[in-house]
């Protein structure tokens, strides 16, 4: 029998396996993105960045809820000078394809900050263009589909690295807006960002979290997630990266049946620590053995074929 | 599908059941909370303000009643507020979070600075029992903060334990830095490990004379606290989390983190910034 061939290559990256680190998770430091990658990541993707520093919200940041986490961590991260530094040096240190998330305030900012992150050496970037608890940028940016070409354009036409735009699915068609980013130069897709949410306290009748609003995330959001890749594979030809609610390899199969390339993992590392990567990976193996695959394009999108 | 217990943590919320103010700076809380109650000596947990902020602390003690506490020291806006809480009001609890003190029998060395007493305190009464010829060296700016002399009393009594007071100003106890009586004391002594938690310069230095000494030890450490679930990176020291990694560190760890530890942390933003 054949050797299982669980590489990736998409937009010029070249990804050992498919699971990558999703944008907000640790992050800040190639000390961190180094754990990640010793448990098991293919890539990994920054914390996002933009280009002056952002203290975030007050506490509480994140809410435990029911088979899922919200949270409005309010985008802290301490500017693209300062990020540079990191990403040299995770450049040099992590060993896999390092994806740097950017956002910003307007077309120019994205411009901006990507720039000096491929300079500093981002493999590619990802444009959080959907976070959906700041106002004026992610998903206030993501759901407008001529604001959105607009910056996917400016960044296309100032990088040379693979453009990746992470959707939001605050949206009535993310099929529509994903063709929009695409028609304007996206080289490839994250389906999906955290889901706009609430949480609230019966005794004290307030909001949970500072900001109100946040972003949930974890198994509650898988479905959505699996229904967002599966909508927009249909419409639009460029990679897709699947992310949402991924605990295990079974899911992260799941994203790949529905058109998915590679799959991002976050919430999941607070249960299972870094080595869910690996584990989601191993899984994989076993599952493609099974099944008589031995690359991973033998399935990716297979529940679309009639 | 299987079920996944994200909300394996969710906050709780339970009324205040007692205030004890401890100096003109810290205030005692104690809670009903079945699951913090069963905290390990090192644990911490979040505590939610309704409406203010969500604040990591350290446990001081929780029995079999169901009930826990922790010492508040006033240092912003958010202690503020929970300090002018009552018997009676109400607080969210998330926990407990991060590791515990391993449980050394023998011969211990405490040294604790300031609210760095809590902790240790809690550890203290958890190893009274079995503890050899100990000692607690216990340094605070001045005396009226010199933490629970009274409960010192109680939790060390029928130990061979010594309690070493110092104060920056000389108002009780040695006159001088807590770290200036370790020194003397590992001059003299033997110890099967050090214990230590206050302010991080005060614990590297008491790290440098371990390692001097060749003596191992645990500190307890303190970070931005944001997530306390060891998604966020706002508590990373090197490549640990302090949430979850942490907050106890043992020697091998703190020479890992040595360009970090005693030095520096992360900010708001989440810059590297020299610790004051």
């Amino acid at each position: 029998m054949k050797a299982i061939d669980l590489t990736v290559n998409f937009v010029g990256l070249r990804l050992g396996n498919p699971t990558v680190l999703a944008s907000g998770i640790l992050g800040y430091s190639t000390e961190t993105l180094k754990e990640i990658v010793k448990g098991g990541a293919g890539a990994v993707v920054t914390k996002s960045v933009c280009l002056k520093p952002r203290e975030g919200y007050a506490n509480p940041t994140v809410v435990q809820a029911s088979c899922g986490l919200i949270n409005a961590m309010g985008l802290p991260n301490p500017g693209i000078e300062e990020y540079v530094k990191e990403i040299h040096s995770a450049k040099v240190n992590v060993g896999v394809p390092l994806i740097v998330s950017i956002f910003g305030f307007s077309a120019e900012e994205y411009k901006v900050v990507a720039e000096k992150a491929v300079e500093a050496g981002a493999d590619a970037v990802e444009l959080n263009v959907s976070c959906p608890h700041v106002k004026d940028t992610g998903s206030e940016i993501g759901q407008d589909e001529e604001v959105l070409k607009e910056v996917v354009k400016k960044v296309k036409s100032s990088v040379d690295k693979p453009v990746f735009v992470k959707l939001s699915p605050n949206v009535t068609s993310i099929a529509d807006v994903a063709e929009a980013a695409v028609n304007a130069g996206a080289d490839g897709l994250t389906i999906m960002n955290t889901i706009k949410a609430l949480a609230v306290d019966v005794e004290s009748g307030k909001p949970i979290l500072a900001n109100r609003f946040g972003g949930l995330s974890g198994p509650a959001v898988k479905p959505i997630a699996l229904r967002c890749v599966y909508d927009v594979y249909e419409r639009v030809k460029v990679p897709l990266m699947g992310c949402g609610g991924i605990m295990d390899w079974r899911d992260a199969v799941e994203f790949l049946l529905v058109g998915a390339s590679a799959v991002q993992v976050g919430t999941a590392i607070s249960l299972k620590g870094a080595n869910v990567f690996g584990k989601i990976t191993q899984g994989m193996e076993k599952y493609m053995k099974t099944k008589g695959f031995e690359r991973l394009e033998d399935f990716v999108g297979l529940s679309h074929r009639k | 599908m299987s079920v996944y217990h994200i909300a394996n943590n969710e906050l709780r919320m339970t009324r205040v059941l007692s205030v004890d103010t401890e100096s003109p700076t810290v205030k005692t809380f104690t809670l009903k909370d079945e699951r913090c109650a069963k905290a390990e000596p090192g644990q911490f947990m979040m505590l939610w303000i309704p409406g203010v902020d969500e604040i990591p602390l350290s446990i001081l003690d929780a029995d079999q009643q169901g009930r826990v506490s922790v010492a508040v020291k006033k240092v912003g806006q958010a202690t503020e507020a929970l300090h002018r809480a009552n018997v009676g009001d109400l607080l969210g609890v998330r926990g407990p979070f991060g590791n515990s003190f391993a449980l050394v029998k023998g011969t211990v060395l405490f040294v604790a600075g300031g609210t760095g007493t809590v902790p240790l305190l809690f550890l203290a009464r958890k190893l009274a029992p079995r503890m050899g010829k100990s000692f607690f060296v216990l340094g605070a700016k001045t005396k009226s903060e010199l933490l629970f002399s009274n409960r010192f009393e109680e939790v060390l009594k029928g130990t061979e334990t010594k309690l070493v007071t110092s104060t920056e100003d000389g108002s009780c106890g040695i006159t001088g830095l807590c770290t200036e009586i370790v020194e003397k004391i590992l001059a003299e002594e033997e110890f099967n490990i050090i214990y230590s938690c206050g302010p991080e310069k005060m614990i590297r230095r008491v790290f440098e004379l371990a390692e001097k000494h060749r003596i191992f030890m645990e500190a307890s450490l303190e970070r931005l606290m944001r997530c306390a679930i060891g998604l966020c990176g706002s508590c990373t020291i090197g490549k640990y989390r302090v949430c979850g990694d942490g907050p106890v560190f043992n020697s091998k760890q703190l020479r890992e983190t040595h360009g970090e530890f005693g030095k520096s942390k992360r900010d708001m933003t989440g810059r590297i910034v020299p610790l004051e």
